[in-house]
């Protein structure tokens, strides 16, 4: 029987923290899981930068697969190095990378002391929460190309890609914003310590024109809010105008237009000291509410098309000689050189090598794809194994993969406009201008002269300021606690799609099960621990996906390999050795049944058949590795009645093991292509159904635009997520059920907020209908109201999430 | 009363200090990055003994 140990007992790699399938790669009593992570500790240790590995437990990350310079050579090529570095001249170039797997502080420290490393570096320093590294260097001393490697070689390989290229970067708008709020927030209490005599002295200071000084001040105090800071609300009101819909925006800009008009002409006209101290606390609330909402996650891109997931440069030959060039320049006909796990970014023929390609990425098959030569391979699969040549047969834009993009549905913008705030503020909006219309009515009949003050504080008391913060401070509180649980929102508006949900599908590899997390199992006669080692022996001979992962299916104690004769590995069929005094034969179906006709079965799935002496044993079955908590999780959802489907790309051998789950009656679909996916969320659209869908893969892609909620499940947040609405930490995929939950406790919270705002309008109207609204209590009411709501919701939606279980 | 006018304008010329500082300390990037300086300031700031030897394995690397 194969042995089976705890993780626990097993060596970990004193790097990266994974376990060490033996123990027989270690320098200074320290154990590596292979050779790079090894590398890395010596080339660490040796700079004295080994306080990496004190501020956090085994930080490194593994480097998979073997460091291969030739694949940073398109950084040689000028245009490309142009397009990346900010700043160049012969002594300094500056750069930003992206790094996605920067985790913890001891990335920090690595990354912050590259110069120890090679003295070419001036400067490097890292923003942990955007990902990104700035690296100064000096192009005399260390080419680009160089710092590329040099950072994949300790783990960090940037992200290059055609995206990061051609996106520039947008904090000159964030600090707009920022000197917005500072600015209003210098005026609101300026304004407000200026207007403290007027409310409090009861006209002591008439004397010696201080009251007059006061009041000017506070005019040319309100005069940067009014043309600075609000401008935003008037832009964006006036743009609404003119397509003819009222926004939300213009309610508060007539609040604050009107606000302001009343408060300049009493000022001008001596007759008294306006609202102004109200009207720039309005501004600095709302502004300060815009900023809290639309905080955004800065390291995460929810908008990825096809162009995030292609390199840059793509390595050509041409009789012999080899070229970098751009893939953007790629043409029909070239030879491309792909190596190990490097990624196909075009269509193409094999013309040379042993292709095994991933495809778990564009279609969520599992297992590498054996190809042959004249073989068509699309782009977006991986290769696994040794370099391959590629004839492309069409540009990258015209890729298969690429085609989906096509769909209309990429064009679409979702999720935007169509809150159930929206028409709330219009019913506010309205009930508002019919209120005023009343009071002036009525004083047009009772005392004509009080039109004017009656009619004006109705419109500055009735802002909806307290309305809209309500909104923006629960979803932006609640987007903070979605975030804390590694549930990353694009924005506010998704918390009120996710309330909506009913129907919710989820995609297989990735999604429910964990990435590169298959396990093998074996089934068939039982072997010895002789035959055992012999298996394992031979496997280790051989590169093929497949076999590695036999070969760390065999637990083993000690160091026990043994000699193989004559190895021999067929392409794509199997492998032929003698280990041990016996002949093993190892591979598909069609193989074995060539030497011993009809002994092994043909299945679903990939499997590992194993021949002894020309005896048929059993085989190795690639099972996956479904996440923890699903089954609950299932059971959860089930319970409050979701309707749940199953979309899977690969084929249907998982089908026992999903109905174990999701139950006999469960709606499991295999074998679906990326359009079949998006087809089919259509139709429980057309069905009137909102449908929540978790996937992961580039295949998923049309599906996750499609839905109402598109969540891409990641076990590597930032990296490799296809557009969508929200980043989901694979690790938490069995919280989804409480995600919904307080998604829809979002709502009520508003709208208990909204009642509350409604009874400070009710009580501020009041005074306001009958011309007798004091700049007093408006000052008072304003701030009041805004503060005590923002407190409410705060409270309230962190006490749901507690709750909840968040 | 007219050391009232006096007071006025210091305090709010101290304010607009403030704000001019705040200003310029956004500008200059400072608010762009709250969380790394909290990572940063924990390392040391002890330079390594001999850089000389720094770039040797990276040659063997290739």
């Amino acid at each position: 029987m194969i042995k089976t140990k705890s993780a626990n007992e097993r060596i970990k790699c004193f790097h990266c923290g994974e376990v060490c399938n033996d123990d027989n790669i270690s320098v200074d009593e320290k154990y590596f899981c292979c050779e790079s992570c090894k590398q890395v500790y010596l080339l660490l240790n040796e700079n004295d930068l080994c306080i990496y590995y004190e501020f956090d437990k085994a930080p490194g990350i593994k480097t998979k697969g073997k460091f291969i310079s030739a694949r940073f050579a398109y950084l040689d090529d000028v245009s490309i190095m142009a397009k990346l570095v900010q700043f160049n001249s012969d002594s300094q170039v500056n750069v930003t990378f992206s790094l996605p797997q920067m985790h913890c502080s001891s990335c920090v420290y690595l990354l912050e002391n590259l110069h120890r490393i090679d003295p070419g570096i001036i400067k490097s320093q890292t923003n942990f929460q955007r990902r990104e590294v700035f690296i100064i260097f000096d192009p005399q001393k260390i080419s680009l190309r160089k710092v590329v490697e040099l950072l994949s070689f300790i783990g960090y390989e940037p992200n290059i890609n055609l995206e990061s290229t051609t996106t520039q970067k947008k904090s000159n708008f964030n600090h707009q914003r920022i000197y917005k709020i500072g600015v209003a927030g210098f005026c609101f209490a300026n304004i407000m310590m200026l207007s403290f005599p007027e409310y409090f002295s009861s006209g002591k200071i008439e004397q010696a024109g201080l009251k007059e000084t006061f009041t000017w001040l506070n005019l040319v105090l309100s005069l940067p809010v009014l043309f600075f800071s609000a401008s935003g609300f008037f832009i964006s009101a006036w743009k609404g105008l003119q397509q003819k819909y009222l926004n939300i925006d213009a309610p508060i800009a007539i609040a604050i237009l009107v606000t302001y008009a009343r408060s300049y002409v009493e000022i001008i006209s001596g007759h008294g000291a306006g609202y102004l101290d109200s009207g720039a606390g309005i501004v600095f609330f709302m502004l300060i509410g815009r900023w809290f909402q639309d905080k955004t996650y800065d390291s995460f891109s929810f908008d990825r098309n096809y162009r995030s997931y292609f390199p840059l440069g793509v390595t050509v030959t041409n009789n012999g000689t080899e070229k970098n060039i751009p893939v953007t320049q790629l043409k029909k006909g070239d030879t491309i050189v792909i190596r190990n796990e490097e990624m196909i970014p075009a269509d193409a023929i094999l013309i040379g090598g042993n292709a095994n390609v991933d495809y778990s990425f564009v279609s969520g098959e599992n297992t590498p794809v054996h190809k042959k030569n004249g073989d068509l391979i699309y782009a977006g699969g991986k290769q696994m194994g040794r370099a391959i040549q590629l004839q492309v047969a069409g540009e990258v834009s015209q890729n298969y993969i690429t085609q989906l993009w096509n769909n209309d549905i990429f064009h679409q913008k979702k999720n935007e406009d169509k809150s159930f705030i929206h028409p709330w503020s219009r019913y506010f909006t309205l009930a508002l201008f019919t209120v005023a219309a009343a009071t002036l009515i009525f004083w047009w009949i009772e005392n004509p002269a009080k039109i004017l003050p009656a009619v004006s504080s109705v419109l500055i008391i009735a802002c909806p300021c307290s309305l809209l913060l309500s909104a923006t401070f629960t979803y932006g509180n609640m987007l903070r606690i979605f975030g804390k649980n590694k549930m990353y929102l694009k924005n506010a508006n998704v918390i009120e799609s996710l309330s909506k949900i009913d129907t919710i599908v989820f995609d297989k590899t990735g999604t429910l099960t964990q990435h590169n997390m298959s396990n093998m199992s074996y089934e068939g006669t039982p072997l010895t621990e002789r035959e055992l080692i012999a298996v394992k022996s031979v496997v280790k001979q051989s590169s093929h996906p497949l076999s590695k992962m036999v070969a760390s299916s065999i637990l083993i104690d000690g160091q026990n390999d043994i000699a193989v004769e004559e190895f021999k590995e067929y392409a794509g069929k199997g492998l032929e050795a003698r280990a041990n005094n016996l002949n093993i034969k190892l591979g598909s179906s069609g193989f074995i049944n060539q030497s011993n006709p009809g002994s092994a079965p043909f299945g679903n799935g990939s499997q590992v058949n194993v021949l002894m002496n020309n005896v048929y044993m059993g085989k190795f079955n690639v099972t996956n590795q479904y996440r923890d908590g699903l089954k609950q999780l299932v059971k959860a959802l089930q319970k409050n009645n979701f309707e749940l489907q199953v979309l899977s790309g690969d084929n249907d051998s998982e089908n026992g093991n999903l109905r174990k789950i999701f139950g006999d009656s469960a709606n499991l679909k295999f074998e679906q292509s990326p359009q079949q996916k998006l087809d089919f969320i259509a139709k429980l659209q057309q069905d009137h159904k909102n449908v929540l869908m978790l996937g992961d893969g580039l295949n998923d892609a049309g599906a996750l635009m499609q839905s109402n909620v598109g969540v891409a499940v990641s076990d590597n947040t930032s990296r490799f997520s296809p557009a969508c609405d929200a980043i989901l930490d694979g690790k938490n995929v069995r919280l989804l059920d409480k995600f919904l939950a307080f998604a829809k406790s979002g709502k009520k919270i508003v709208t208990a907020s909204f009642v509350l705002s409604i009874l400070y309008n009710v009580v501020g109207l009041s005074f306001a209908v009958q011309g007798i609204l004091s700049p007093m209590v408006a000052a008072i009411l304003m701030p009041a109201s805004s503060i005590s709501i923002v407190l409410l919701v705060s409270v309230l939606s962190s006490a749901s999430a507690r709750f909840k279980g968040l | 009363m007219s050391v009232f006018f006096l007071l006025i304008c210091v305090s709010i010329l101290v304010a607009g200090g403030f704000l001019v500082a705040f200003l310029i300390s956004v500008r200059s990037g400072q608010f762009d990055d709250d969380y790394t300086p909290s990572i940063r300031m924990l390392f040391d700031d002890t330079e390594p003994s001999d850089t000389a030897s720094a770039s040797k394995t990276l040659t063997k690397i290739k």
